[in-house]
């Protein structure tokens, strides 16, 4: 197994455990690419607070920085970190037990 | 490491293994126990599909087929979005215990990486809605 999948996963995950960071790539995923000012507008955080995250968030990767003159920067969304993290939860999530114990219950019915 | 690629599980059912392959691998008994409803081309490179009385479809394509021992098929991995080409493969194999059956599902793959993926996982991915919006507006200007 690449052991990448699992880095990236971890750095979804850790961006997701705080609140903060949070709130920010919901932002992002409900509305699109956004300035830190727009950012600032619309959440409870101050600016500084979101541009410290939006460096972090940008050095893993999970959003990207566009082209553009300081402050008119907007940030995006990376989805393809946010696939590898969904991969990892598609496993934890499988239920074989269930449709198992479905089948049993069916063979011993018919 | 802590990613599973492997999910396995064992069951020891009172019935012949042509009772439990029965059970797998027609529609009348994936729509009984997996499903509420099923179809299926019982052969390598066919298809099968169940579906759920709450709207969820699951499309396979069956890839071993030896009765009464083995039954594997590949189908999309749930929770993933619909456009991402990667496939788990499952695979239940039927071992006769007694009067009755050994039965065991493994299904792999959950932490393989596609050729592409690596690449997107990396590099800028500007895909998504604001590339299919420009799509669309690119669209509607040549029209």
């Amino acid at each position: 197994m690449p052991p990448d999948i699992e880095a990236i996963a971890e750095q979804v995950f850790t961006a997701l455990a705080d609140p903060t960071r949070r709130a920010i790539l919901a932002a992002l995923a409900a509305g699109g690419p956004a300035t830190g000012t727009d950012l600032a507008d619309r959440l409870p955080i101050t600016r500084q607070a979101i541009a410290k995250h939006l460096a972090l968030l940008t050095e893993v990767g999970l959003v990207t920085a566009e082209p553009g003159e300081r402050r008119r920067v907007r940030y995006r969304l990376r989805s393809a970190p946010m696939r590898m993290a969904q991969q990892f939860l598609a496993a934890l999530a499988r239920d074989w037990d269930g449709p198992l114990a479905a089948l049993t219950e069916h063979l011993d019915r018919s | 490491m802590g990613f599973p690629d492997r999910i396995e599980r064992t069951v020891e059912v009172a019935h012949a293994p042509s009772k439990v392959w029965a059970a797998l691998t027609t529609a009348e008994g994936l729509g009984a126990w997996f499903g509420n409803e099923a179809s299926i081309d019982l052969r390598p490179g066919g298809s099968a599909q169940m579906k759920w009385t709450e709207g969820h479809t699951a499309d396979m394509r069956v890839e071993r087929v030896e009765e009464p021992v083995a039954f594997g098929f590949t189908w999309h991995i749930y929770g993933l979005p619909e456009e991402d080409p990667r496939r788990t493969y499952v695979e239940f194999t039927l071992e006769p215990v007694g009067a009755g059956t050994r039965l065991t599902v493994v299904e792999t793959g959950f932490a393989q990486l596609p050729d592409d993926a690596f690449r997107t996982a990396h590099d800028g991915n500007t895909k998504g809605w604001a590339s299919e919006l420009g799509e669309l507006v690119a669209y509607l200007d040549a029209a």
